[in-house]
């Protein structure tokens, strides 16, 4: 019935207002993403009732918890939210047992769907329990206000850069805990991120925010695979397919997906055939022909048409590309479009040079 | 040894000190609180009246005081009228008297260890379903432990050591309102240094005592479990 996120919040900030109005999925993982300084981390504590602009509109698959126009504000502590910080924000005073469990205790009974044992096995959490706040490391305590959060039994969770102040390293031990509770729970998630190879890796909707306006929103495949949008034009920009494993080729070392738009053979990966996953083709990876190549090392070559062009800077053009339905990016020179006389329609056979696994 | 008298005075100071320190610490912590999150533009004048006696000799106040606190007084006054009577050269007005004397030592480190406090820790209590008042009790006073401590031992410990206010308001009469410090003065106004040495040395072993168990009370608590800091 009445399910989605519906908001508009005013509200000033240093420098420019946020000035926010969109209707996002009620589940699932959104990500809100923009520059450092843009309006996100604002945008997710009005959504939590930590800011209250002067105009704010916010419902909630179906529950009104702010309107400025009839004065109601539902505050923070009767949302049923869970808040992850950018710096985790333990109680230094509580050891990890008790800060996980801070919520939870005061989560009415007929609430209390999540337990600690769960919660501890996701997070891996066990060795912890008994330690003060200031004996953990950046990731480890990451995990914690992520736990805690998840045992207050949210019906919404808000994360803020969870990743923002931790290590390469401490990134890498969180981003699977991350994709593991993607799949594991069915609580909607906000989760606020600069960072685009975070912003793949967990999210399934997007909406982008610039210096205080929501400028696009959709699903996370469709815009990836758009050339008019700043993330096309990031180092790492590039299309996300979904796909599955048919057959894996073991005296190679190699494995073979299929997609809508063909086949494609990558690098091993060890899950059973059949399996779905998501992969990512950079822009950068994806070079053309206008004839089907010769012998060749790429070992992937789908013939492809161009659909839309963009100028990047003024050397490069970031090119969208149909493989049977599905978008792909191609980042080519201006000067090769112009060799190949490229235009939206031509037929091309694209050379996909790699493919990465996302989860 | 101590002579009846002193012991009565040792009493009357232990427990004007025990008053007056719970009193400004159920008050003043509120009060506190209020003044490390305020964003009111005055709260510097406040923070002034607070300050005051750090600075005002103790005559002064205590001259003030027996002047509010008198039959004429505006306080004894009001006071007289509605049937009571008035609280100078009294239990009372020695209380009333301490508290305002030791006000900026126990609101001061009170404020200090509020405002230390990261907003953003309470804004994570709110998120996890803490009303404004369970924030208050099960985060707050539990991380202002230190500063709730220092409050309290220099609340008591600067009422046991006062002087002037004690003697502008109570006077000195024993077994009501005569204190410690006014008793060993009138010992060794009197040359009677025997007794002075007592009461002075019992309170000197005593405020040391308090001292040693309040650091060791405030010291950071050993690290419980197994695990090793990374």
């Amino acid at each position: 019935m009445n399910s989605g996120i519906h908001f508009h919040f005013s509200l000033p900030l240093d420098g420019f207002d946020l000035e926010a109005e969109a209707e996002i999925p009620g589940r699932g993982v959104t990500a809100l993403f923009g520059r450092s300084g843009s309006g996100k981390t604002s945008l997710l504590r009005c959504i939590a009732g930590l800011e209250r602009p002067s105009t704010a509109y916010l419902r909630f698959n179906g529950r009104l918890w702010h309107d400025s126009e009839s004065g109601l504000f539902v505050p923070p502590q009767q949302r049923g939210i869970g808040y992850v910080f950018q710096e985790g924000v333990l109680f230094p005073h509580l050891r990890v047992r008790e800060n996980l469990m801070f919520g939870f205790k005061r989560t009415p009974r007929e609430m209390q769907v999540e337990s600690l044992q769960r919660v501890m096995d996701l997070l891996g959490l066990n060795d912890l329990l008994n330690r003060a706040p200031s004996q953990l490391s950046g990731g480890e305590k990451q995990r914690v206000a992520i736990g805690r959060a998840l045992l207050n039994n949210p019906r919404l969770l808000l994360m803020d850069e969870p990743l923002a102040s931790l290590d390469r390293g401490h990134k890498k031990e969180i981003i699977p805990y991350l994709e593991c509770l993607h799949r594991s729970t069915n609580i909607p998630i906000i989760y606020v991120t600069h960072d685009p190879e975070e912003l793949v890796r967990v999210a399934d909707h997007l909406v982008l925010i610039e210096a205080g306006r929501l400028t696009a929103q959709g699903a996370l495949n469709e815009m990836m695979a758009r050339v008019d949008l700043p993330i096309s034009r990031d180092y790492d920009a590039g299309a996300i397919i979904s796909a599955r494993i048919l057959e894996h080729d073991q005296d190679f070392h190699l494995t073979l997906v299929g997609f809508d738009g063909g086949e494609l053979t990558i690098s091993a990966i060890d899950l059973p055939v059949g399996s779905d996953i998501r992969i990512r083709i950079h822009a950068r990876d994806v070079s053309l022909a206008l004839e089907p190549p010769g012998p060749t090392s790429i070992l992937n070559i789908l013939p492809a048409r161009v659909m839309k062009m963009q100028a990047h800077g003024r050397g490069r053009m970031v090119i969208r590309l149909d493989i049977g339905g599905v978008p792909v990016l191609a980042r080519i020179t201006r000067k090769s479009q112009h060799r190949l006389g490229l235009e939206p329609g031509s037929k091309v056979y694209a050379q996909i040079k790699g493919v990465a696994l996302l989860a | 040894m101590m002579s009846s008298s002193d012991l009565a005075a040792l009493f009357i100071t232990l427990k004007l000190a025990a008053v007056a320190t719970s009193i400004l610490l159920l008050f003043g912590t509120p009060f506190a609180w209020w003044l490390a999150r305020t964003r009111w533009r005055f709260r510097f004048l406040l923070e002034a009246v607070v300050a005051l006696p750090l600075v005002l000799p103790p005559t002064v106040l205590g001259f003030y005081l027996l002047v509010a606190l008198g039959p004429q007084g505006p306080v004894g006054g009001v006071l007289e009228a509605l049937g009571g009577h008035a609280i100078a050269f009294t239990f009372s007005g020695l209380v009333v008297g301490s508290i305002l004397y030791s006000l900026p030592f126990v609101i001061q480190p009170l404020q200090n260890v509020f405002s230390a406090i990261d907003e953003r820790t309470l804004e994570a209590a709110s998120t996890l379903r803490a009303t404004p008042l369970d924030r208050f009790f099960s985060v707050v006073l539990p991380m202002a432990r230190p500063g709730l401590i220092t409050a309290a031992t220099l609340g008591f410990a600067h009422t046991i050591g006062e002087f002037g206010v004690v003697l502008m308001i109570g006077g000195n009469i024993p077994g009501e309102t005569q204190v410690l410090s006014i008793a060993i003065y009138d010992h060794v106004e009197s040359l009677q240094y025997a007794q002075a040495h007592w009461l002075s040395a019992f309170l000197l072993l005593f405020s040391f005592t308090v001292l040693v168990i309040v650091y060791r009370m405030n010291q950071p608590r050993r690290r419980r479990g197994k695990g090793t800091p990374p």
